[in-house]
């Protein structure tokens, strides 16, 4: 029996997927590679300038993939576009596919078409045959590109980035929104959802790209900024405490009001989710990344010990925050709204919810990521690491 | 006693007005109008016997499919005061009545339960489309030509009524029958409840008795205070009831 | 002018921006059902889909046009709450063609005990029994009759 004590009979097979875990983790790393971008454009931090491109690129891709999940799960995907033809106004969920589509239009390839510009003319007059056609496509059919236009890309381009922070967290915030306002989940029920996700998704985005531009540094075997990538790990340290700050806050609070879920969910997190939840998302994926990251501002460590650090940090935050999605979205389901019993989640392999499809859905985006960077190159071949 | 003469005159009458009602069309039955009522349900804790009749009559009626309830019985077993933790069980949903059991003495009784129609249903605040929706007469419905199968109004039910239909892929739930109340007909769980134990009520229909006895009887809902205006009241509900 | 020309290529850009625009609001006036928002935000047409589902239980009123005789036995009974089809089924089939769908009778010998076979949950004044004990396994009708079950003093149905 998948069944311990009792659930509602309706309730013991769980309604949201794998895929509906993916769905969040790859929302989130958008918003976060975002930030990381406008803090050089806004904040001016020099530093991290050789990112920039990479991190648009990135939030792009992962952007794309990020519809997908949601498709595959639909009972009926082709009714899809009912979701943007009658939108219902209190549903969190038909609201965030507007916040989606502006996040695309309006903020993502608004502001990397205004940055790129130059280079995308530039190729289409130097390109042949169908990349040419590619890039005629990409200017619009405009090839102005003196001082005075780019000038304008530059101003209009700042005032995207601009909008593109609150854009940002509006993106992530809304999908915390989406489980933080059903009271009828006391594991989701609580105002700092949103926060907590925003949060963690800052730390997966700047996690993510920092780890991709260490490795494609080695790959096209150019030298790694260390400025850059120490200043990246900075921030992403500074996010981290914030992180963890919100999620214990939540703990604490739950454990010390004790209500009537509590003890039910307090036996689910030490048995069902004791893996994902304890060993994962908080020892793992949080408190060994941080204390890592504090290590390595106070104590003076050589180059290559501190970006086989960084490596393995990044890397230990991308597993805790997907961790961290699955214990919302899946320990969400375990327990029963009765409080009295626990159900299982089997994955399958093959079908359309199961493990291949979540693992694809997971590789596509730095597929498209190759590919976007062969047709809008973030980095010159001529251009050393510490950039003009 | 039924003679000849009389079924001669009484089988095709009754055949005839049968014809419209089976027809689905409601302008030929007495006529309905969606602004004169608003539907609820009362439920006896005291006189429900687990018999599990309602399941099946449900199930017949609606084509539930099997593992799948659009209403279904619980029976509790509570110990002593605690009233946090009683035991329950729902044997297949109660379809098949229950086994005897290995409780002994403390509190024992049975608990039906069905969507509660809520007059500020959390199920339709959530959906993306308005495919699930609060009628005129208060009955929460789905439109099964216009779900998406998201499954978001499966979580935000705090009642657990709510499922996925496995073959057509929508949300279903209790329709409180809406195609027989609507005909002057009761609902199938109430037509089949031998105790009167699951009664229709009309709050609107001032004339309603089961209302009458709401306005003079202790009823509770299910989890006030999720504040859902739940419209499936109870009589004698205990305080375990989760 | 040249102002106009360093942005020209965002109006182009705003320019497609408003195809974009007119598109989506020429899919919604094909797209969207016409009875959507007619009672509120739904298809209002889902309301008369839903009523006119087809009906399985008669209901007690209509067997009662045909079968008063049982009507008037059951009346005074301890069955009189009990509805025609609770232990008879579904029968609207039969109640539109009475001639050529005969409803098949209940097995006693099973659909007694679903409500009558003890239980620690039932109400205590309900009437219940433990089979075995009660009748050894012989078959209910025998001794009672099901639209009036309980037995005259001296045991007589």
């Amino acid at each position: 029996m998948p069944v311990n004590g009792f659930m509602y009979p309706n309730e013991i097979e769980l309604q949201w997927s794998v895929l509906i875990v993916i769905y969040p983790f790859v929302t989130g790393l958008v918003a976060g590679a975002f930030i990381l971008a406008s803090l050089e454009r806004i904040f001016h931090v020099d530093a991290v300038k050789p990112t920039y491109r990479l991190a648009l690129l990135t939030a792009l891709s992962f952007l794309i993939v990020a519809p997908l999940p949601l498709q595959l799960h639909l009972g009926h995907p082709e009714r899809s576009l009912e979701m943007y033809l009658t939108p219902h106004k209190s549903s969190a969920m038909a609201m965030f596919g507007f916040v989606y589509l502006w996040y695309l239009m309006v903020v993502i390839l608004l502001e990397i078409w205004l940055d790129y510009r130059h280079e995308i003319v530039l190729l289409w007059q130097r390109s042949t045959g169908l990349k040419r056609l590619l890039y005629r496509v990409l200017t619009l059919g405009s090839s102005n590109i003196s001082e005075g236009a780019l000038r304008v890309d530059d101003r209009v381009g700042w005032v995207v980035t601009l909008i593109g922070i609150p854009s940002a967290f509006l993106l992530h915030g809304y999908v915390g929104f989406i489980f933080g306002s059903i009271k009828a989940n006391p594991w989701w029920s609580t105002p700092l959802m949103p926060v907590v996700f925003l949060f963690s998704a800052m730390v997966s985005g700047i996690a993510i790209v920092m780890l991709l531009y260490m490795a494609l540094m080695k790959i096209r075997r150019q030298p790694i900024d260390m400025r850059c990538v120490d200043t990246i790990a900075q921030y992403l340290l500074y996010t981290f405490i914030l992180d963890f700050a919100m999620e214990m806050l939540d703990l604490i609070h739950r454990i010390y009001e004790s209500d009537e879920s509590f003890r039910s969910l307090d036996f689910m997190v030490h048995t069902k989710l004791y893996f994902s939840h304890i060993v994962l998302q908080i020892i793992l994926g949080t408190m060994v990344p941080i204390a890592m990251l504090g290590f390595l501002q106070v104590v003076k460590v050589p180059e290559r010990a501190r970006r086989m650090a960084y490596a393995v940090a990044g890397c230990l935050t991308i597993i805790g925050i997907f961790a961290m999605r699955w214990n919302v979205v899946i320990g969400g389901q375990l327990f029963s709204k009765s409080f009295l019993g626990y159900t299982t989640y089997k994955v399958d392999l093959i079908s359309r919810e199961g493990v291949l499809i979540a693992a694809g859905l997971l590789i596509l985006p730095f597929v498209i990521l190759a590919v976007l960077m062969k047709i809008l190159p973030p980095w010159h071949e001529r251009e050393t690491a510490s950039a003009d | 006693m039924i003679t000849r003469r009389r079924l001669l005159v009484l089988l095709p009458a009754a055949a005839l007005a049968w014809e419209h009602v089976l027809a689905g069309t409601p302008e030929s039955a007495p006529n309905y109008n969606r602004a004169e009522h608003w539907w609820g349900m009362l439920m006896d804790i005291g006189k429900c016997i687990g018999c599990g009749n309602c399941v099946r009559g449900c199930s017949a009626e609606n084509n539930v499919p099997e593992g799948y309830f659009r209403t279904w019985v619980e029976r509790y077993h509570v110990a002593d005061w605690r009233q946090e933790t009683p035991q329950v069980d729902s044997p297949n949903g109660g379809k098949n009545g229950f086994p005897p059991g290995t409780a002994v003495g403390g509190k024992n009784f049975f608990v039906p339960k069905l969507c509660n129609h809520c007059a500020d249903s959390p199920c339709t605040q959530v959906c993306p489309v308005g495919a699930t929706f609060d009628s005129p007469d208060g009955v929460v419905l789905i439109d099964e030509k216009y779900c998406l199968g998201c499954r978001y109004c499966i979580q935000a039910c705090p009642y657990g009524c709510r499922f996925l239909h496995p073959t057509k892929h929508t949300a279903e739930k209790c329709t409180l029958c809406y195609h027989r109340i609507t005909k002057g007909l009761t609902t199938a769980c109430c037509e089949n409840c031998p105790t009167g134990a699951r009664q229709l009520v009309d709050l609107k229909n001032p004339a309603d008795p089961i209302h009458e006895y709401m306005k003079t009887h202790s009823v509770q809902v299910l989890k006030p205070h999720l504040a859902t205006g739940a419209k499936v009241f109870y009589h004698d509900l205990d305080g375990s009831v989760r | 002018m040249t102002k106009f020309k360093d942005a020209e290529h965002l109006i182009r850009l705003a320019g497609a921006f408003a195809i974009g625009i007119v598109v989506f609001l020429l899919l919604r006036s094909y797209f969207v059902p016409r009875s959507f928002g007619q009672y509120g935000h739904y298809r209002g047409d889902a309301l008369t889909e839903i009523a006119a589902k087809p009906v399985s239980y008669a209901g007690h009123q209509t067997c009662e046009v045909c079968h008063g005789d049982v009507l008037e036995v059951k009346k005074a009974g301890k069955h009189a709450g009990v509805n025609c089809e609770a232990c008879h089924g579904a029968l609207a089939a039969h109640a539109a063609d009475p001639a050529s769908v005969v409803p098949k009778l209940p097995d006693t010998a099973v659909l007694c005990a679903q409500c009558h076979e003890q239980n620690i949950a039932k109400p205590k004044s309900f009437p219940q029994v433990v089979s075995k004990e009660h009748s050894g396994g012989v078959d209910c009708k025998i001794c009672h009759q099901p639209h009036s079950p309980l037995l005259a003093p001296g045991g007589k149905k």
